[in-house]
């Protein structure tokens, strides 16, 4: 079925479902099984309390992504000030009154269930700079005044983040943004010189900003073995368990380290150690070897899309993603410092999956509606 | 769509850029996952099983000590100890006071138990009571339902089936304390028990055993997971000594409350039947721990039943010594066995008078006489002859004045002294009124029990150089039966044989001559006559004025004034065979005391002779050595 431009803006709800990428969303479903089998060994090969959980939710989370993803794109387009002001009163909410969970001011309590203002904003940024630059002309975003407003934008919500405090949330944060800037245009001395002022930055930021548990992560990080006892424990045991695992693994529900508690939080953060020491290296390469096929297949839909919204969108939501992944094991590697990011689809975690299916839920929407073509003006009801 | 150009051109390229970013930063993972994985894999592997592996050494079996019949003197028997595992209960308390309506739970032990929960893991236990009478095991598992928590575990400990009789022998475990570390790390577990004192301190190393291990997988919490490999270790060797266990038990009973010592040995091998110092001590109570007063009471006995007499307690022979000072003199021609001395009851030497036991006089008296009689004054005139250093040297060649090697640590090696000695440690010349002490045992001369159980049986055994030995054989725990001990062969020290035949003849009717000294104290049995000698020594000085006043009898005295009763003899009178020193400290007189008990020993330890076939205890006697063997080749 090929469908006119003009009329798959026009396409029905059953239609639009036809138009979803289902080989993406099946291979989601791959991808979420490794870690419902991962948490099944976590919990001494049980489903209990995570593995039926996560499964539940990742249930809930296609279910999201579907809405989502046949939700018309103007209406993400149209709306996408907002959602970043909401997002942003939330995050200023925790900041005043949410609750305390791992040490960190993270959660807003709603009875039912809790979220996370850091999550959503993540997707707010998304959609905020995709909608501002999707009607923007190279040579607007060439200049430097067209520029600075979305670099305020992205950095209040990360100065809120990071003061909760959660660095990883914020790294990924500012690293999504800087990215879609780059997408959009923006000149490549701009980043040089923003680079220089990020350094220049960062002096006051280690003396004033940053918590002492924040530097020690980060000090440890460079000498792990300093400390095997303290703050250098966990990357230690992870990088002990990962290397035992050897080429083959040690079998599935057999990692001596996951399951007699040397490695610590092997349900959340630390599941790719876990995989990696029952699974070894062929485990672990079969894992990012999923994660690349959904780069690629999100670079794809990217790539193919008509209108620089949903291209933008599509690429924000894949660079999030990849930044995500690639954190989490490069953390759990010890190749850079343990600052507390889950990996996507596998951790353990009701908040982060709705959050990441919700994006996927932008991707594929971004999918549907891949010849649509959004001209200037369009997001404001035309 | 042509409006879209450029910007879809940046889009696309700068996408590609970033897409190849995105691939270099994944293959660094990779490479990362490879070096880990692959290059490194050895190293981690072994830290991994570093964490998870645990290595638990396992206690081994301490050998037993058994007698010279294989009745065992010390053994291990199974220690029931009542548990509590913190994490099996949820009320501590409730479980406390369950447990205390079957054995008393004191507020100290709750107190006490709590402390310990603060400090260590939930799931390790706490040790409430040790040593449980099985009636209140019994009870405990009957009732283990009501008490969540409570458990009842067997370990071993060591226990002296004879209680105190062989504690001077046997000696005693105890835990480990800093300065007996080694760097093994079998000493450092916890309970465990080495050898303080006594043949468990001899043989402390043979009886240890070697420890096992057991592999257990720990988590990251230091719970024990399951056992991965487990590896026996070697029971302690078995050590069988030369005591008859039967024979040590009555001369101990025999010693009574008394502060008294008694060795008895066999003249031809050397083997001491028994070694006894009374009062003694529960060797139980030390492995299960004194408390504060239980030490007190025994370090303040003025009695001192921690200190081995047989062994370390330092007595002048008194006239069990004269048998050297005739010996002395014999060997030097100064009497010849017809040689008579008039004893008129003194013997006045320069300003001073030296009195005989007997203040009336022995008469004439030659040397059979004089020994039969004990006549000191015969004793001044030949040692005043003689000379102090003729009758040192004598008594060194029959075992005095040195340390004999009993294997037992604190053996002490009396005082043999010499004119030289005396220069060098008192700075003064020997005085002749010192060598005439000397001939009645006296004055600065010193022997224990051991040595004068020693030179009896040198005198009677033909004149070898025999020693004492306690050790039989130290046997791996599964020798099927322990080879018969080897046979010692002893020099001669070379004393004229006609000059010992006198000497035992004297000896023999010092028991058996109606003017002996120990007459009242003879056997009567046909074949089982003792010989032997009398001494009394005195512990104070009798003044001038008190000897005129007449000598107060030693009932009158207090304690710590009464003269000390020793005995030495030997049995049988025909062949001797073995030889015996009793020392009552204090004790009253040599032939009143001492000789009675001697002479009680002596028909016990001929009746009990197995090569008679009237050795009780049959049952124990399964892997004994025969002592008829022995004898033959001794």
């Amino acid at each position: 079925m090929d469908l006119s431009p003009f009329q798959q803006s026009d396409m029905s709800i059953g239609q639009r479902l036809w138009q979803i990428n289902w080989s993406f969303v099946l291979l989601l479903g791959v991808t979420a099984s490794v870690g419902f089998g991962m948490l099944y060994s976590a919990a001494n090969g049980s489903f209990d309390p995570w593995a039926s959980r996560q499964m539940i939710r990742f249930s809930a989370g296609v279910l999201l992504m579907l809405v989502v993803a046949v939700i018309d794109i103007h209406v993400w387009l149209r709306y996408a000030y907002a959602f970043y002001v909401v997002s942003l009163a939330l995050l200023v909410v925790v900041e005043f009154s949410g609750s305390i969970g791992m040490g960190a001011q993270r959660w807003i309590d709603l009875g039912v269930f809790t979220i996370q203002p850091s999550e959503l904003m993540k997707i707010s940024i998304i959609l905020l700079l995709a909608r501002y630059f999707y009607a923007s002309r190279l040579e607007d975003v060439g200049r430097i005044s067209h520029v600075f407003l979305p670099v305020v934008l992205l950095a209040i919500p990360a100065v809120l983040v990071l003061r909760q405090p959660d660095l990883g949330t914020t790294i990924l944060l500012v690293a999504t943004g800087m990215v879609m800037l780059f997408l959009a245009g923006v000149r490549i001395w701009v980043f040089v010189v923003g680079a220089v002022a990020t350094i220049g930055a960062v002096i006051p930021l280690w003396k004033f900003v940053l918590l002492d548990y924040q530097k020690q992560r980060l000090l440890t990080f460079i000498d792990p073995e300093k400390d095997p006892l303290g703050a250098g424990y966990h990357i230690l045991q992870s990088k002990i368990a990962l290397g035992s695992g050897g080429l083959f693994g040690k079998g599935f529900l057999e990692g001596s380290q996951s399951h007699l508690s040397f490695l610590p939080e092997k349900q959340t953060d630390f599941i790719f150690t876990m995989l990696a020491e029952e699974f070894g290296l062929v485990g672990g390469m079969a894992l990012i070897g999923l994660y690349l096929l959904l780069f690629i297949y999100a670079f794809a839909i990217s790539l193919r899309c008509r209108s620089q919204f949903g291209r933008l969108m599509g690429m924000g939501v894949s660079t999030s993603f990849f930044l995500n992944v690639f954190v989490n094991i490069a953390m759990v590697m010890g190749v850079v410092p343990v600052v507390g990011m889950p990996l996507p689809l596998i951790s353990y975690g009701g908040t982060a999956m709705l959050s990441l299916m919700f994006s996927f839920g932008l991707l594929l929407c971004v999918y549907v509606h891949r010849d649509v073509q959004i001209g200037p003006g369009a997001a404001d009801g035309n | 769509m042509h409006r879209d150009g450029d910007r879809y051109k940046t889009f696309s390229r700068r996408s590609i850029i970033l897409f190849g970013g995105k691939i270099f930063l994944l293959s660094g993972l990779a490479g990362r996952m490879y070096y880990l994985q692959v290059v490194e894999a050895e190293k981690y592997k072994t830290l991994a099983d570093e964490n998870r592996i645990s290595l638990k050494l396992l206690a081994p079996k301490r050998g037993r000590i058994l007698d010279r019949f294989g009745r065992p003197m010390a053994v291990n028997q199974q220690n029931y100890r009542v548990l509590l595992i913190p994490e099996n209960t949820k009320n501590i308390e409730f479980s406390l006071a369950q447990l205390g309506k079957i054995i008393p739970v004191s507020e100290h032990d709750v107190q006490r138990a709590k402390r310990e929960i603060k400090r260590r893991r939930r799931f390790l236990p706490i040790i409430l009571r040790e040593n449980m009478a099985w009636n209140d095991v019994a009870r405990i598992e009957v009732n283990a339902a009501e008490m969540p928590g409570i458990t009842i575990d067997v370990g071993e400990s060591r226990f002296y089936p004879n209680g105190s009789e062989a504690a001077s022998v046997l000696g005693y475990v105890s835990g480990v304390s800093e300065k007996d570390l080694t760097g093994d790390p079998l000493l450092e577990l916890p309970g465990f028990r080495i050898g303080k004192a006594g043949m468990e301190k001899v043989h402390d190393l043979a009886l240890r055993g070697k420890s096992g291990t057991s592999q257990v997988e720990v988590n990251a919490f230091g719970r024990v997971i399951r056992e991965l490999e487990r590896r026996e270790g070697l029971p302690g060797a078995e050590a069988w000594l030369a005591i008859d266990m039967e024979l040590q038990k009555f001369v101990t009973k025999r010693l009574g409350g008394e502060a008294a010592a008694a060795v008895v040995m066999d003249v031809h091998t050397g083997e001491v039947l028994t070694l006894a110092s009374t009062p003694t001590f529960d060797p139980n109570a030390f492995n299960r721990g004194l408390s504060q007063s239980e030490w007190k009471a025994l370090a303040s006995n003025p009695r001192s039943p921690l200190n081995n007499k047989a062994i370390a307690g330092q007595y002048s022979p008194g006239s069990t010594f004269k048998m050297v000072v005739a010996l002395a003199a014999l060997e030097k021609g100064i009497i010849t066995p017809k040689s008579q001395f008039f004893c008129t009851g003194e013997l006045e030497l320069g300003d001073s008078t030296f009195h005989c036991w007997k203040k009336t006089g022995h008469g004439t008296m030659d040397l059979l006489a004089a020994i039969t009689q004990s006549c000191d004054v015969y004793f001044y005139e030949i040692a005043k002859r003689t000379g102090i250093d003729r009758i040192s040297a004598m008594a060194r060649r029959l075992g005095m004045g040195q340390i004999l090697d009993i294997e037992l640590a604190g053996e002490q090696q009396g005082l043999m002294p010499t004119r030289a000695w005396k220069k060098k440690v008192k700075r003064v010349s020997w005085q002749q009124g010192e060598t005439l002490l000397a001939g009645i045992g006296q004055g600065f001369i010193l022997t224990t029990p051991l040595q004068l159980a020693v030179m009896t049986a040198r005198l009677v055994n033909g004149g070898k150089a025999v020693t004492p030995h306690l050790t039989r054989q130290v046997v791996p725990f599964d020798a099927a039966d322990p080879p018969p001990p080897s046979i010692p062969e002893f020099d001669t020290i070379g004393i004229h044989p006609p000059h010992l035949d006198l000497i035992k003849k004297a000896m023999a009717a010092v028991s058996n001559s109606p003017y002996g000294t120990a007459y009242r104290s003879r056997i009567k049995e046909p074949g089982f006559q003792l010989g032997g000698k009398t001494g009394t020594v005195q512990v104070r000085r009798i003044s001038k004025a008190e000897r005129e006043a007449g000598v107060k009898k030693n009932k009158d005295l207090e304690w710590r004034e009464r003269d000390h009763a020793l005995f030495v003899g030997y049995a049988p009178v025909k062949s001797p065979r073995y030889s015996i020193a009793v020392v009552v400290e204090h004790g009253g007189g040599g032939s009143s005391t001492a000789a009675p008990i001697a002479k009680d020993i002596l028909l016990e330890v001929q009746r009990r002779d197995p090569s008679r076939g009237q050795a009780n205890g049959s049952a124990a006697k399964r892997r004994a050595a025969p002592l008829t063997e022995v004898v033959k080749k001794g």
